[in-house]
């Protein structure tokens, strides 16, 4: 066991795989020699060769398309899309390539590809480098979308991803690669040192897609989170004074919804919290999952904290970002109701 | 800034003949095959760049250097699938009419490109194909049968109903899965032909687009990857002259060839008559040798004409002139292939009659088969089968929703 941050724990989830399957490989923008922007494919191309992990041009649909193809031939490729508001250009080759190609060709060719992308907001990163896309994947049937919120669930889901025959993106929340971040953004850094979550085995292990974490045990209402949010809901339980449950989704697809409903049942009250745009967002299909299977349980109605509904704005980074303070409000709306 | 004293002026391509006008072709201009030389496969790209500007050909021209020089065997094999995918075509075609299907697409006048090639590369060459290319599947005797079972998607259909009529996969058959979404699996064949170096196996990809598709991202994109890890790929543009109803103008044939895109990327261009089934056949070789010696991609325009609507949507007499498919320059390749072969005493009229009543009895039995199963509506896989396969394994989802349509 090691004390790892989430970059040094993706990392080793690399490692490990180019390790044990040669069939692995890694490439994208600035991960070979220099190991990526975020550092999270440091020393894999000195480790394990050239051919290994290697940089590929400026080009996310041109990287996803040749993932897709090797992915055809027998290979489980890792390719990273250097932030995920940059995957645009590639979105076509997820949707129309990518989940559709088992499904089409009746099971002859399919693409178990794992597209990791930093994600997510809190580091004045403007409306280039903080946006949260999971929404627009999770509504493409065929692909798995899959979101660690601490360093061990980090590795093993991104182990159990390479090692899923269907296709994965892998959202990485970029403000938590090198601590836990609770959305107080003028207190000091907090590393992953001494947080239980950053104890992280070296070797292989799994972290199943589909099944979600309960964080904390709780009665009065249920906080359905993944990501950064995770953190920012621990706060805004503590501001609130809520007795609240909290569940990290860990993959929206596919989604663990027995949990969810097992804990609303019991709570009788829900509120959801992402950090992308609220309208549309992946919230609304929570709301709307909670509603039909636990109507007759609720006591009061489901609240959505979320972004707002603009483009990510850098100098109101922290007006936008869904903080511990709004998630208390709405926490202290839903009781109100009783 | 320099004051002219012009207006600007915005340019849109127009093609020469429009319906009414008279048919022609004078604007493109074909040197004798004698005139292009055939390099060595492994010669380097530097030397190769006036290939995008000539026309490689063989078949009735003098002294051809790119003639593969074929055995007469091999030649008929290949005039007998050419000939076995025009019939199965037109078939189709009238079983559309008929109301048994819901679409098709014919590659009429195109037969050589997907038959030569399918019988110049190994069996564990994977192409990625357009939906013009069905030649590849028949020449590698495909089942006919299950070819109508999938364009009929009845209970027999290998692909389960999932897909348009003749978007086919064929893993077995060296074809990758087929989608209507143009281009989207140019790169694929890159990728693929990545791993296969990766891998260090001797297998090669061939990937398919049209003309009008090089307009596509996927293309560059497609171009980039194989110059940057010399991947061991075959990439074709099929320039028919047409997609739908934009000619090959509004893909920028105006200014040059298609072939000649291969330039900026450092990849050997060559440019090739498309309805030739020996220069195809030549072509693809040179090519595949160049992959196989670690040489890289090259990128090669088929220059053919689409005969035929682009589909059983379209009627092309609405925007080209109703007899310009007989005015194409580069004649059929069918004919092409039978002249030839009788020229060189190995074919007759008399065969070529019998053969053409043979296959056609084989298209029929097929067809009474796939009939007797059922055309579309009339038979259909079981409705299960729509949830299978969006995952290797079944999510809630589909669970909660078969159930909820009683399966």
């Amino acid at each position: 066991m090691a004390t790892m941050t989430m970059i040094q724990a993706l990392n080793s989830a690399l490692d490990v795989k180019l390790g044990d399957d040669p069939d692995t490989l890694i490439f994208g923008q600035d991960v070979g020699y220099f190991g990526g922007v975020f550092r999270v494919t440091d020393g894999l191309q000195k480790k394990h060769g050239m051919q290994r992990c290697f940089d590929a041009p400026i080009s996310e649909g041109g990287i996803i398309a040749t993932a897709i193809g090797m992915g055809a031939y027998g290979l489980r490729p890792v390719p990273e899309i250097q932030f995920a508001d940059y995957i645009l250009p590639a979105f076509d080759q997820l949707v129309s390539e990518a989940a559709r190609l088992r499904y089409r060709s009746n099971g002859e060719f399919w693409a178990p590809i794992t597209v990791r992308s930093p994600y997510g907001g809190g580091i004045f990163g403007g409306q280039t480098h903080s946006q949260s896309p999971e929404a627009i994947f999770a509504h493409i049937t065929g692909l798995k979308t899959v979101i660690p919120s601490n360093p061990f669930d980090a590795k093993g889901l991104l182990i159990a991803a390479i090692e899923d025959d269907d296709p994965v993106i892998f959202l990485e929340p970029k403000r938590l690669y090198n601590g836990p971040f609770d959305g107080r953004h003028d207190q000091a850094l907090k590393t992953w040192a001494g947080d239980p979550t950053a104890e992280v085995p070296e070797g292989h292990y799994t972290v199943p897609l589909g099944k979600a974490a309960i964080v904390r045990q709780g009665s009065e209402a249920t906080i359905l989170a993944y990501g950064t949010m995770v953190h920012v809901a621990k706060a805004g339980i503590a501001d609130s004074g809520v007795d609240a449950e909290l569940i990290d989704l860990r993959s929206i697809v596919p989604l663990d919804v027995d949990t969810i409903v097992a804990s609303v049942t019991k709570t009788g009250r829900c509120v959801i919290l992402h950090e992308a745009s609220r309208f549309g967002g992946f919230g609304g299909e929570l709301a709307a999952l909670v509603q039909e299977r636990c109507f007759w349980a609720l006591k009061s109605p489901i609240e959505r904290v979320a972004g707002w509904d603009t483009p990510y704005p850098h100098a109101f980074e922290w007006d936008y970002f869904p903080g511990p303070g709004r998630l208390a409000k709405a926490l202290m709306r839903t009781m109100e109701n009783h | 800034m320099t004051d002219n004293g012009l207006p600007l002026r915005l340019h849109i391509p127009q093609p020469v003949a429009r319906p009414g006008d008279a048919s022609r072709f004078d604007y493109l201009s074909f040197a004798p095959g004698a005139a292009v030389q055939r390099p060595a496969f492994d010669t380097p790209e530097a030397e190769l760049r006036e290939f995008p500007y000539g026309l490689v050909r063989v078949i009735g021209e003098e002294n051809a250097a790119w003639d593969p020089g074929l055995d007469p065997e091999t030649m008929r094999s290949g005039l007998r699938a050419m000939l076995q995918t025009r019939l199965f075509e037109d078939r189709m075609f009238r079983a559309h009419r008929q109301g048994k299907t819901s679409f098709f697409i014919k590659s009429t006048g195109e037969e050589a490109i997907g038959v030569a090639q399918s019988l110049a590369l190994e069996p564990g060459d994977m192409c990625f194909p357009t939906y013009r290319v069905q030649g590849w599947l028949i020449a590698r005797d495909y089942p006919l049968e299950d070819m109508i079972n999938q364009i009929y998607s009845n209970e027999k259909d290998p692909l389960k109903g999932r897909q348009l009529p003749i978007l086919y996969s064929a893993r077995d058959y060296g074809f990758y899965s087929l989608s209507g979404n143009v281009g989207s699996r140019f790169g694929h064949a890159v990728g693929w032909a990545m791993a296969s170096a990766y891998k260090g196996a001797c297998h090669i990809a061939l990937g398919y687009i049209g003309e009008g598709t090089t307009a596509e991202g996927d293309f560059h994109e497609a171009l980039t990857f194989a110059s940057v890890y010399r991947a061991p790929a075959i990439l074709v543009i099929t320039n028919n002259q047409w997609a739908i109803s934009s000619f090959a103008g509004i893909a920028g044939a105006e200014q040059t060839t298609f072939a000649a895109k291969a330039l900026a990327y450092g990849l050997p261009g060559l440019r090739v008559d498309g309805n030739d089934f020996l220069a195809v056949w030549a072509a693809t070789k040179w090519a595949a040798d160049r992959a196989r010696a670690n040489l890289g991609a090259t990128v090669i325009e088929f220059v053919t004409y689409r005969v035929a609507g682009h589909s059983t949507s379209d009627d092309p007499t609405k925007y080209r002139p109703a007899d310009e498919p007989s005015h194409w320059p580069l004649g059929d390749p069918i004919e092409r292939l039978k002249v030839h072969l009788i020229d060189m005493g190995e074919w007759s009229e008399e065969r070529h009659a019998q053969l053409e009543s043979e296959l056609t009895e084989t298209l029929r039995a097929a067809q009474r088969a796939a009939e007797a199963i059922g055309t579309l509506g009339k038979s259909k896989p079981s409705v299960a089968e729509m949830f299978e396969g969006v995952f290797k394994e079944l999510d809630w989802r589909a669970i909660e929703q078969r159930r909820e349509i009683g399966i």
